[in-house]
């Protein structure tokens, strides 16, 4: 029998929770058929062994906030055929991209008690900031179905299904009574990426945002909506920076509510 | 011993996180020694300022993917004790129960996917899959079952949604249970299963004395709140934490030390809660545990993953507990009104202690926050088992010795991820 030769997958972290690459490992139903397709290559979180690259298919967790990180990711890049981002962190920079928003020897001050030790960017950077990426995957965390079509993808040639539309498409498909409409609960579905399968909906609470911007994002109007349900300024501001706070369309509105 | 020997782990595997491993020997003495955290800093505690109160559990909560119901529920403690809320008796037992829920789902990745192939002699569980693929399909269901639990309760397992200040946001109903009911039977038998596993490995000889620090409750093992008790006679409330433990920014070392002021290096995690706690554990977990041939104080490091496979036990007995009983409760929160002050806040994750301070103002704006993760908690003990194992097992190859520096580690469960501000630890001892 001939031996197949599988693609090659590398998973790569940067400033990360690690709970993107986890969703692989959570893949416990398809787990080992993965594994039967696919050679993981790489993949420290689950294992000692590292086969040499290149990698047919690099998926890469975190964003870059250290010199060091923003010289590793061009390796990762140059060591590998498609490179795919997982997660707000490497999408759009995580929650660790407040730091864009302030004074970063003041952060470090106030967490180490010898900032002179400590080594970091200004920035928290999302990965396209720095090399060419293949394709996003959105999401804090990722949604692990949407993992497996990324690969599956991959592994046959097409493009990954992950429809840009607003979380709310995902309420009306599940039946989920939207939260604002009906209870006045501010929510960020409108303008956020569909994705999680409209989780916090069904939760009875508001979309925090965490798959980012969806494809044209009317940020203001929901703003306003949220005035009108009572959100005061600072309020607006927190909300929209959240896990995606550097995304553009997230960013900006925030910075109209901070003036 | 004559000559000099590097041992050198560039990239320390099966940990969550990036920690790097360096020992030097001399003439048969370490003359160098360093586990090395790369993990960027990523401030929590700074840009937690600022925030609303009831943001602390979804914020919090990234700092790692692999316990978010700790850091969530640390959080949500730390918060209710500053506005001065207790929840009634079914909020409390459904914390629990999702807790368990990432109890069961870290301790069976760590047992079997991350630990479980170093006594085993595999680079990695896939490979262990090819030879002992039906113990691979049991670790792969068991941490379903904490996953679908916590997927039940929270919406998802990972960075749930549903826990909130003063309860949650949504109770689940009874029929929600049903399913997983079955499931948990199932996963008692795994876990007994796996406890029997576990015990069979070979163990190095290495028991050491510890001051093990754990939490502690009068009725019930602990998991999410109770006082601070420690092997050398702490007991201390929650909030007195500071008082008698020290996080330090040390000169040479890079990194935050946390250590007993007087006394130095503590244990936490799992032999901790074990050793403290035996007599909470369920009748069941003792007679696994004494079948496993572990008596009721274990000083081996190396047989935490036997004590983690009995935890595992116990979070689905306690699961099952709680659900055999559950009623959804009237309304699944109770209101929080926010009030000037400070509050602490604890939790047992999975690998340990997860401890929290936050100032809040009179409008629920957090001023102030402090995040002790388990894993900085751990690390100095870390290096001091690593100073006493290597000299004692250097007529091993490099590669064995390395691979046994690395396991000694992982006896850890070591979050690197979560320990937000040890990054580059170096010790540096001539």
């Amino acid at each position: 029998m001939a031996t197949k030769i599988k693609p090659k997958l590398a998973v790569w972290k940067f400033a990360s929770c690690d709970g993107c690459q986890l969703s692989l490992l959570d893949c416990e139903d398809e787990l080992l058929d993965v594994v039967g397709e696919i050679d993981i290559a790489n993949f420290p979180e689950a294992s000692r062994a590292v086969v040499k690259g290149p990698y047919d298919l690099s998926l890469v967790e975190g964003s870059i906030t250290t010199a060091h990180d923003a010289e590793r990711i061009h390796k990762v890049r140059r060591a590998s055929k498609v490179l795919v981002t997982i997660g707000a962190c490497a999408t759009a920079g995580g929650i660790q991209a407040l730091r864009n928003f302030a004074d970063v020897k003041a952060f470090t001050s106030i967490v180490y008690a010898s900032p002179q030790y400590i080594e970091t960017l200004t920035t928290s950077t999302p990965i396209s900031n720095h090399v060419a990426v293949d394709f996003e995957l959105r999401g804090c965390p990722i949604n692990k179905l949407q993992l497996v079509e990324v690969i599956s993808a991959f592994l046959t040639g097409r493009k990954p299904v992950t429809p840009p539309h607003a979380v709310c498409v995902e309420c009306k498909l599940r039946g989920t009574p939207c939260v604002m409409v009906a209870h006045g609960t501010p929510c960020l579905g409108p303008v956020t990426h569909a994705g999680c399968n409209a989780i916090c909906p069904s939760y009875n609470r508001g979309c925090y945002g965490c798959f980012g911007p969806k494809e044209t994002p009317n940020t203001e109007s929901l703003a306003s909506q949220w005035q009108k349900l009572g959100s005061d300024d600072p309020g607006i501001v927190r909300a929209f920076r959240g896990f995606n706070a550097y995304a553009e369309p997230f960013r900006k509105e925030s910075e109209i509510h901070e003036r | 011993m004559k000559g000099s020997r590097t041992i050198k782990v560039d990239y320390l595997a099966r940990v969550e996180g990036e920690g790097a491993l360096y020992v030097k020997v001399k003439d048969g003495k370490i003359s160098d020694l360093k586990f090395r955290i790369f993990e960027p800093p990523r401030f929590f505690e700074a840009f937690l300022r600022g925030r609303d109160f009831r943001e602390a559990p979804d914020i919090t909560a990234r700092i790692c993917g692999i316990c978010p119901i700790a850091y969530q529920m640390s959080s949500i403690n730390a918060m209710e004790a500053i506005c001065e809320v207790s929840v009634d008796k079914q909020i409390r037992d459904l914390r629990r129960l999702i807790y368990c829920g990432e109890w069961i789902e870290s301790h069976a990745l760590h047992v079997y996917m991350l630990h479980a192939p170093d006594f085993l002699g595999y680079e990695d569980a896939i490979q262990m899959a090819k030879d002992l693929p039906n113990e691979v399909k049991q670790a792969l269901r068991l941490k379903k079952v904490g996953n679908d639990l916590m997927a039940i309760i929270g919406g998802r397992e990972i960075h749930p949604v549903n826990m909130r200040v003063g309860g949650f946001y949504k109770a689940p109903e009874k029929a929600d249970f049903a399913e997983i009911k079955e499931e948990l039977e199932w996963a008692k038998e795994a876990s007994l299963a796996t406890i029997k596993l576990v015990a069979s490995f070979t163990f190095p000889d290495f028991d050491r004395e510890y001051e093990y620090v754990s939490l502690q409750h009068p009725d019930e093992y602990p998991l999410h709140d109770g006082r601070l008790v420690s092997s050398r006679g702490l007991d201390i409330a929650v909030n007195e934490y500071e008082q008698y433990f020290v996080e330090e920014h040390v000169k040479h070392s890079h990194a935050l030390h946390s250590y007993i002021k007087e006394r130095g290096a503590y244990f936490v995690g799992p032999l901790a809660r074990y050793n403290l706690n035996f007599d909470k554990l369920t009748p069941a977990c003792q007679k696994a545990a004494k079948a496993a041939g572990i008596a009721p104080e274990v000083h081996n490091p190396f047989k935490s993953i036997i004590v983690r496979a009995v935890e595992t036990l116990y979070a689905v007995e306690e699961a099952l507990r709680i659900i055999k009983k559950y009623e959804k409760p009237d309304r699944p929160y109770v209101d929080v009104t926010p009030r000037a002050g400070v509050g602490c806040g604890c939790s047992e994750a999975p690998r340990g202690i997860c401890w929290h301070r936050y100032r809040i103002d009179e409008r629920g704006i957090i001023q102030d926050a402090k995040i002790v993760p388990p894993t900085s908690q751990n690390q100095k003990t870390i290096e001091e088992d690593l100073r006493q194992f290597v000299p004692r097992h250097l007529r091993l190859s490099d590669e064995k010795l390395t691979w046994q520096c690395e396991q000694a580690v992982r006896n850890y469960d070591p979050c690197i991820s979560c320990a937000t501000h040890f990054l580059k630890l170096q010790i540096e001892r001539e």
